[in-house]
This record gives structure tokens, sequence and C-alpha cells, in this order.
């Protein structure tokens, strides 16, 4: 699998390092029901088709990507940076 | 099945040199030739019965004549070399080759396990399940029988055994970019190659065999006027000398990933008797290729009869190989048995090489007349509409039994024949070969005309070519390879140019086969031959409600060996459809997985094992190891574990070593630690919601020791962070940790609180640390530092200062990990070495002493400081008996699932330390019990990290244990079945030295 990071461009997905489901939100600081930590934590749809992911562009820029693909035919739709500095080199 | 070796000639045994070459097989010397394979060469010598069967010990011989072998595993080499299920017919010969039969005791010719042949019904398909997964009998659950029986089945079934030495040879690995990548060079592959060549293509061509060519090596054919053959080693030789050309053999492309990404691995010396050392034994291939053709050609199946496993049973095509190739004829009597035309073109070639053809045996009762006539040549006789019964022979074939046989409606006539021979070539039929294209999903669709498989549509720039898309015959091929390099050109963006197909004189034949899988008489007939899977079984799985091919596959074991049922799923595919009267294109196919063939741990290892593996240096290493210290590896890091002494052993060296630094002082190397720069005006923020306790509050000029959780409320890592000023922090987390640390920053900082402004730099390689550590500590610095007061005024407990050494600047932090007093120097990583000589010296006046690793774990196990072995992703702050660091005024990752029930129950494993009663050496791993060494008892915990404590006098260890912080003063044991070691300990608190901390505030 390759990805295409938008700042180093086309590369083997050995340079990355997959950080999990894009779609999970970790509740607010201030919320502490355990229902709603663990809902975060692991509850899992494991989606048949086009799903996002967190990946981190470890062994090149270090950037987090939001990167949608298709769980069956393996397509990559998107490559989107994220993170405060993702905004501002944009 | 007694083969021989021919009259060696013009045409017959054209891979077969002059050179003898002496080998051993079961302990017996043989010899073969120059160009043999272990299987030809054992063909050659007679030998018949090469291995005994997975699960019914029945004595297999050789198959085929290349990688889809299920028979002939042999294991080969003898020590650490040693490597299980190698199929003979891949191994190239050389001088001193060493093998051996499998699965047999005490011999292959007679094997103790064979009377599990008598008892074949009981080992029907699903017998594990039954046998072991049901409901129990008489009040003892199933599973209790299988534990009982397990030892027995596993010694009895199986295959051959590896070594446990360390793989004392090394493995390459290569990154590789081209235009096209052709697999396979047959007809098809080696079109496409010469196409793509002259296109200007980067081409990259991979061949599994040792010489290019495919099946033009054993065609009689012509092309271009010339011995099929000899146009293949002049392709071959035009290929390799263009500059844009990279022809690999015995290079097999195991798997096709996605983005046109390949895995071919290359064996570069297993043919070689003495490999030159600095070549590695396997070279892994990363290949991306912006088209790729796959010209993988088709494997001929059998048609599976009863008996059909005994040795001198082939595949036809194989056999012709053997004779022409080879020079080795399988049999002094060969019967063919076929459903297509193949089988009488082998029985002619054959015969032409010398080799006695007895009869052809077609169930087919219209066989055109040209392929008749080829009879005439062999002069066999012939049975058409006719199909074997069963094999004579109980150990190796010695004639057949052949019946009439109808081939609509699969019936076995009456009459009966009796035929002598000692070899059945047969043939079924072809499967082509799309285990790469299926890897990447594409769905293969049944073809009726050709009763095969075919690949179906493509997901990724792959062009099919050859017999692999059903292109059969050498002028289809040549024609596809040729078009398929054309359209891969195209996706290349290349000019395509113009084709050329270069002319085929020879036989045109129909290659499609009558639809007959089986013949079905009653007697054992083998679908899978390595899992010893019979028709019976197939069908026993359908009338017990198996109705997908998966779960047939799971539950038969069909295709499920090392061979991935290469020679045997569409067999095993037909005969499941025939029972649930289904077609075969609605039943089914499952998806082939990488890799192809099976590889060697070590090829996929590659640099990442032995000399070529990273290694992480410290800038003082090379101080340590002109000190002669016993450097140990941690993780890529490679330290110091102790700086032994001369004739000291690394027990007395660490003693001695950590007696002298509770006594006066010593100096060890912290480089290691993992360090992180945090800087922004929400720093202090952002590391209050990743610590369990305050950061916030910390002063500037001081540090804390802090914990940080995972969500799920266990422990992740720990390490002291100093506040450096009001927006600056410098993190320290444990040298394991260091790498996932920051990603995990990262995620919190990018993803989860974009909002807060931190910013984070790994800074483990800038910063050098050396610890100073023991009573004389401040004295050596005193005598050294310059621009701050390290009395405990000036720099109290976890203060830290700026400061120089020698005009080196560095910061002095007063952290301890020993429990004496100490302090932590760091300095720019190029000066450590600088550093290092500095503190030394000043040191020398009162005997500072360098210390190790175990040194360093001694002191912190003494102290009842934790660190990996504790902090081991399954223990909470509360099982450390680190509650006191857990914040309950503030919210932070891990906070709300640290709070479920579970983790406040009284019987979770907490953290204490035993000491020996009886001097032994608290074993590493062991289990703590109650019980004697005959009857321990149940495990109520382990222990972590075991030493020898100068301070106690006796061997400690730190330990986990079930309520263990109520449990101070039990008598216990520790227990090491595996290491046979038994000792009486005492639970004791792992405050084990200074618990008020009198020393390291001192």
């Amino acid at each position: 699998m390759r990805l295409t990071c938008p700042y180093c461009g086309s590369r083997d997905h050995q340079e990355f390092t997959y950080r999990g489901d894009a779609t999970a939100v970790r509740p607010a600081l201030n919320n502490t029901s355990i229902d709603d930590h663990n809902a975060y934590i692991f509850d899992r749809s494991n989606p048949d088709g086009v799903h996002q992911e967190l990946w981190n562009h470890t062994s090149g820029c270090r950037t987090h990507l939001v990167v949608e693909r298709n769980t069956v035919t393996h397509e990559v739709l998107s490559c989107k940076p994220v993170g405060p500095f993702a905004r501002k080199l944009k | 099945m007694s083969g021989f070796r021919l009259n060696l000639r013009d045409g017959v045994g054209t891979a077969i040199g002059d050179k003898s070459i002496q080998f051993v097989f079961d302990g017996k010397p043989y010899r073969g030739r120059e160009g043999d394979s272990l299987a030809s060469a054992l063909m050659a010598n007679g030998v018949s019965i090469v291995g005994r069967s997975f699960k019914y010990h029945r004595p297999r011989g050789i198959f085929s004549a290349g990688s889809e072998e299920p028979n002939a595993l042999v294991t080969l080499h003898r020590g650490a070399r040693r490597e299980p299920n190698i199929r003979a017919t891949e191994v190239e010969l050389y001088d001193g080759l060493t093998a051996r039969s499998q699965n047999r005791w005490p011999s292959v010719n007679f094997d103790v396990m064979a009377i599990n042949q008598l008892a074949g019904s009981a080992f029907s398909a699903g017998f594990y399940y039954k046998t072991f997964m049901g409901p129990g009998r008489r009040g003892h659950k199933a599973t209790q029988f299988w534990w009982f029986c397990e030892q027995f089945i596993r010694r009895a079934a199986g295959l051959g055994r590896g070594t446990n030495l360390p793989d004392p040879d090394h493995y390459g690995r290569m990154n590789a970019y081209c235009d096209i990548l052709v697999v396979g060079t047959g007809a098809a592959g080696l079109a496409a190659a010469r196409r793509a060549a002259a296109g200007g293509a980067r081409v990259i061509v991979c061949e599994e065999r040792a010489v290019a060519g495919g099946s033009l090596t054993s065609l009689p054919d012509y092309i271009d006027g010339e011995p099929a053959r000899d146009w293949a080693a002049g392709q071959r030789d035009e290929l390799s000398a263009m500059d844009n050309v990279t022809l690999l053999t015995r290079t097999t492309v195991q798997s096709y990933f996605d983005d046109n990404t390949f895995l071919a691995i290359e064996r570069v010396t297993d043919h070689q008797a003495r490999p030159a050392a600095a070549t590695p034994r396997q070279r892994a291939w990363n290949i991306r290729a912006r088209s790729a053709v796959i010209a993988t050609g088709a494997l001929e199946r059998p048609i599976v009869f009863a008996g059909n496993d005994r040795p001198g049973v082939m595949l036809a095509d194989a056999a012709r190989r053997y004779a022409v190739e080879f020079g080795t004829a399988p049999g002094r009597a060969v019967a063919v048995f076929t459903n297509n035309d193949t089988g009488w073109l082998v029985a002619r070639d054959m015969a032409r090489a010398g080799v006695i053809v007895t009869d052809i045996i077609d169930v087919r009762t219209d066989v055109p007349d040209e392929i008749r006539a080829i009879s005439e040549e062999t002069r066999a006789a012939v049975s058409t509409g006719s199909a074997i019964r069963s094999v004579k022979g109980a150990r190796a074939v010695s004639g057949a039994v052949i019946a009439e046989y109808n081939e609509m409606t699969g019936e076995l006539g009456e009459t009966r024949k009796t035929i002598a021979c000692d070899c059945i070539a047969v043939s079924g039929g072809w499967s082509p070969v799309f285990h790469l294209t299926s890897q990447q999903g594409g769905k293969p669709v049944w073809e009726a005309e050709l009763q095969a498989f075919l690949p179906g549509e493509p997901t990724q720039n792959w062009h099919g070519a050859g017999a692999m898309v059903g292109a059969f015959g050498l002028r289809a091929a040549l024609q596809s390879g040729d078009k398929a390099a054309g359209a891969a050109l195209a996706d290349a963006k290349l000019r395509k140019g113009r084709g050329h197909v270069p002319k085929v004189e020879g036989d045109a034949i129909d290659y499609a086969p009558a639809p007959v899988f089986e013949i079905n008489s009653g007697g054992k007939s083998f679908v899978d031959l390595q899992h010893d899977v019979t028709a019976e079984d197939v069908r026993l799985a359908h009338r017990e409600g198996f109705v997908s091919v998966e779960h047939l596959k799971r539950y038969t074991t069909l295709g499920m060996a090392t061979d991935q049922g290469k020679t045997s799923n569409v067999t095993g595919l037909a005969i499941m459809a025939a029972a649930s009267d289904k077609a075969i294109a609605d039943t089914g196919t499952t998806r082939f997985r990488p890799p192809y063939t099976p590889v060697t741990l070590g090829a996929l290892a590659g640099e990442k094992y032995g000399h070529l593996a990273a290694e992480r240096l410290t800038p003082m290493h090379d101080w340590h190891v002109e000190q002669d210290a016993h450097m140990y590896a941690n993780g890529p890091w490679l330290r110091p574990e102790s700086y032994n002494l001369p004739g000291e052993t690394v027990e007395q060296a660490y003693i001695r070593e950590t007696r002298l630094v509770r006594e006066g002082v010593g100096i060890v190397d912290v480089s290691t630690l993992g360090k992180i720069d945090v800087q922004g005006p929400d720093a202090a923020e952002f590391l209050n919601r990743i610590y369990t306790n305050g950061f916030a509050k910390l002063p500037v000029g001081k540090a804390r020791y802090g914990l940080m959780l995972r969500e799920d409320g266990f422990l992740f890592d720990d390490g002291t962070t100093w506040r450096l000023a009001e927006n600056r922090y410098l993190m320290t987390t444990t040298t394991a940790g260091a790498g996932r640390v920051m990603e995990h920053l990262e995620y919190y900082r990018d993803f989860v609180w974009p909002n807060l402004k931190v910013a984070l730099a790994s800074v483990s390689d800038e910063w050098a640390g050396i610890a100073v550590a023991g009573p004389k500590s401040r004295a050596v610095l005193k005598a050294c530092v310059k621009g701050c007061d390290v009395s405990d005024k000036g720099l109290p407990f976890m203060g830290v200062r700026d400061a120089t050494i020698g005009g080196i600047e560095v910061k002095i932090a007063r952290l301890s990990f020993s429990g004496e007093l100490a302090y932590e120097v760091y300095c720019g990583s190029h000066h450590g070495q600088s550093l290092w000589d500095l503190l030394f010296k000043a040191g020398e006046k009162h005997n500072i002493v360098p210390y190790g690793l175990e040194a360093l774990s001694t002191l912190r196990i003494e102290k009842g400081h934790v660190a990996g072995p504790e902090l081991n992703g399954r223990t909470t702050p509360h099982d450390l008996a680190l509650s006191g660091m857990v914040s309950s005024k503030k919210n932070f990752v891990g906070s709300v699932l640290l709070q479920r029930e579970t983790f406040s129950k009284a019987d979770r494993l907490q953290l204490v330390a035993v000491k020996s009663l009886d001097g032994q050496r608290v074993s590493g791993g062991s289990h703590l019990v109650s019980g004697s060494k005959d009857n321990p008892g149940r495990s109520q915990g382990h222990v972590t990290s075991p030493c020898y404590s100068p301070e106690l006098g006796c061997y400690i260890s730190l330990a986990m244990l079930e309520g263990g912080s109520a449990r101070h003063g039990e008598k216990m044991f520790f227990s090491n079945p595996v290491r046979n070691k038994h000792g009486a300990v005492e639970v004791i608190s792992h405050h084990m030295i200074d618990p008020t901390g009198g020393r390291m505030h001192g």
C-alpha cells in the first residue's frame, strides 16, 4: 500500500504508523462517563467500504493524516493532514 | 517405481551435465549428475519412497517436478542450517548435499506409525472437532481429553522439524522499481519481456526455476526454426545483455500487494556447495512496478483414483520433464492415464527419450485421430473409454486394474484388465496459476470450455499472458505475451511499438480435458496428498452440512498444507460440486493468500537480523568498549551490562559495582533515555492532561517524576520531566518507550487537542546523559561544577540547574533512580565523552566506579523502583503501589477507565518483593506458588526483576502477587518448571532499602 503524504509525496506504507479509527472521537476532558470512554476505546464498527483512518507519517514528516480508504478495494481516496501545524502549512 | 538414468544424448537429459556429484539421503551416499534436482537424482538411483504422509504415514514418492510438489518433502542440512519441508523437486544438487526423509520412524521404508492406515476411518474429516470439541464423556470435558492426547497426536502427525539454533546465514533486501515486471519466463513471459524491453521500458523478469524457459525446456516444438529450448536460451541471453532488463532466476514472485507492489524471494546461494561468505543466502525484492505481465503458466492436475498416492503415480508433464530434461526414466514400464491430449504427447515424448510406455488409458472414447496416431510411435497398448480402477502394489506401484469407464455417468464397467507397470503418469487437465492476481482480490471465473478457472478482471495494473489466462499452446502463449506487453507499455506511458510473434512449428492440440476429476471405485483415493484428504472426506463434509468452500477447506484441511493445494484445489471443488449437485462455477473458490510458496523467515527479516541490523550507540560507546565492558543489546541500543575486572563474572561485577555505588560513588551512561522537548503556552496544560500527576504547578528549575496511562487505565510509561522555563519542559521517558511516547504525545497534540498550543521535538539524540550516584556524588560534582551551588540548599532534591563543567554547558538535575544521593548531568551529545572524562577525573580521588545496566537495575530493584518488567502494559498505578501519584483533582488520559471496578479488586497482582530463604538465585520467569516442587499448586503471581542484593545479602526479586500488599512476611516458593527450579522465598515490601528516603534527600 502507498499513501500520498501532502508534504512528502507518494510513499510506501512502511513509513507510516496506523493510529486507529479516525472517526472515534475522544470524550471531552470533563466527561467522566465510563461508558463513553469505553465506547471510545473499544467499540469499533469495522465498516465494509469507505472508511476514515488515522495514520502518522512517522518515518517522514510526522504529520498525522486522515486517510479515506475503501476497506474492500483498498483504494485510497484522500489523505488530509490534521493538527495545529497542518493548518498553518496549508 | 524404479527409475533409472537413460542414455543421455541430444534431446535427452538437456539439463544434465557431465560432472558426477555425491550426495547423502537418509545417511546413504548416492551419486547424481550436475544439473540434477534432488528429486531427479533420487529417481535416477531408483529410490521410490521419499517420505511418509502427514496423517496415515503412507509411503509417498515424487509426484511433480516443480514447486507444486505435495509429497517429496525432505529436511535439508544438519545443525543450525537444518531446514524442514523442502521440496526435493526444487533442490538443485551439489556436492555434499545432505537430505533426510520426514515423518517416519524408524525408517522411511518401515514406519511404525503406518498402523494409522488401519484406523483410517477414525481419522476422517473433522476428526479433531468430533473427538475433542464435543460435549465430552463420563464427566470429562472433551478438551481435557485433548490435552491428554495432544502429546501423542503431535508426535504422530506433522512433517519435518526445524532447528532451535540461531540462523548462521544472512539475508539481503532490495528495493526495486520498474516500468514492467514480467513474472515467469515460459513462452508467454519471454515474448512479453522481449517486447517490453524493445519498447525501452525498465523491465524486471523473474523466473522461479534456475533456468529461464518454462515448458519450452521440455517441449519438442520449434520456434523461429530452432528447437524451443534453444530459442528460449537465445532470448534469455539477449535479455540479459540489455541494460534496461534485470533477469532474476531462482526468484519466486511470492506476493502481489496493493499499488502494484510485489515481493519476490531470490535464492542466491541455496544451490551452491560453498557460498562466498559475503553473499546473502537469499534476497527479498520489494518490486514496485508501473505495470506487470503475469505469465505464470498452468499446473497440471491429476485425476483422483483409488491408490493414487502410491509411489510411482505422478503428473504426466512431470514424467516428461524427468525424461527429457533430466534424462531419467520415472519407471521401467510407464502407463499413462489421461482425460486430455496432453497425456498422449507425454507418452510420445517419453518414448522418444527411451522410456518404455506400456499403456495409454484415456477416459474419453472420442479421441482425435491425429492424437491416436501418436500411439503407434510409442507402441503402447491403448484403452480409450477406460479408467484406472485401482493400483496394485503395497509400497510402490506394481500394476493397475483398468475397467471400462462411462465418461457421461462416471460409472465403471464390470470388465477388468490388470496391467503391469511401475509408474503411472496421470494428466487431469491444466489449472492456470492465478495465485498472484487472486491475492489482489481478482475473482476467478470458471471456463467450462477449458475446464479451468481463469483469473478474472484485473483490479490493478496487470495483464495476464499465456496459460495463466487460458492461452494454451505455444502459438497462443507467444501471441498473448506479446499483446500483454503492449498493454503494459501503454500503462507505463511508453510507446507500444509493433508486436512480433515468432513462428511455431509443432503440435497443435486441444488442451481442454474431459470433465472427469475422479474415478470413484470405493478405494482410498487422495485429493490432497500432503494433508491426506480423500475424496470420501470431501463427500463426508458435504453430508455433514458443509456447503461453503471456505468451510469445506477448514473442515477437511484440503489445500491447507505447505503446498496450499496447488494440485488439489480444483479437483476438491469439482468433487464438492458433484456431491452437492451444483455446477463448479456455482460452488465458488477460495482466495489465495501470499506467499505463493513457503518463504524462509530469514528472508523476510532480511537486514533487520544479523550484522546488518541497525544499532544505536551512545556518545560514550567507544569508552565502554575500551574498558572491555560486557555490551548488551537493549532494543537497538548497545549498552554496557557490566565492567568486568579480569576473571570476574557478570554477577560478581555487578555486585561489586552496586556495593561501590552504595559505599562511595559510581557513574553510569544514561544517554539512552528518551528525551522530548515540550514547548508552548499550553505546554503545562498539555502535560497535565498526559500525566496522572500535576505538572502545571511545578516550579521552574524543578523536576517531577510522572506516570502516563493509556486511555484504558493501564500504565504506559514513566520518567522525570523538568521545567526549564515557564513554557518549556524537558520530558524523559524510558529507553524502550521513547518512540511510542513521542507518537502518543503527537496523537493528542494533532488529533485530540489541536487547539492546545504545544510544540514537541524528540531530542533523545541531542543530549548525552550521565548519572553520578552514591553518597560521595556531591563531592565529585563540587570538584568540577562551575556556576551552580551543588549543596543541598543550592540544589535540593529534584532541583534542576544550569552550570558548566570544564567549559561545557550542562544541566544538572538531582534525581535518584538508585535511592542514593545522585545527580543526572546532561550536555550536548557531541560533548558527551568530554563530560564523562571530566566527571570521571573529578571522581578519581573518591574511587568513582563505572557501572553498567546490571548494577543500575540492582540499585533500583533494591530501592523498589519500577521499570520495564513491571510497566508491562498489564499493571495500573494501584497495582504498583503508586496510587499516590494519581491526581484526583484533574482529568487526564486514562483517568476515567482507571475507575473501572475490576482495578480495585483485592486479588489483583500487586507489587511486592521476595527474598530467597535457601540461597538460591530466584529464576527469572518463575511463578509464585504455595506448594512443593512436585505439587506446586496454582500460580499466585510471578517474579519480574530478580537480582542479588548486596544490601540484603541474598537473592531477591520484585514480583507481582495476588493481593500482595497484604501478604508481607508470608513464606512461599518460586517455581520455574521450564528450568526445573524451585526455591523458598519470603514475601517482603518492595521498599528494601531506605524506605524513608533519607539517603537521596540527604
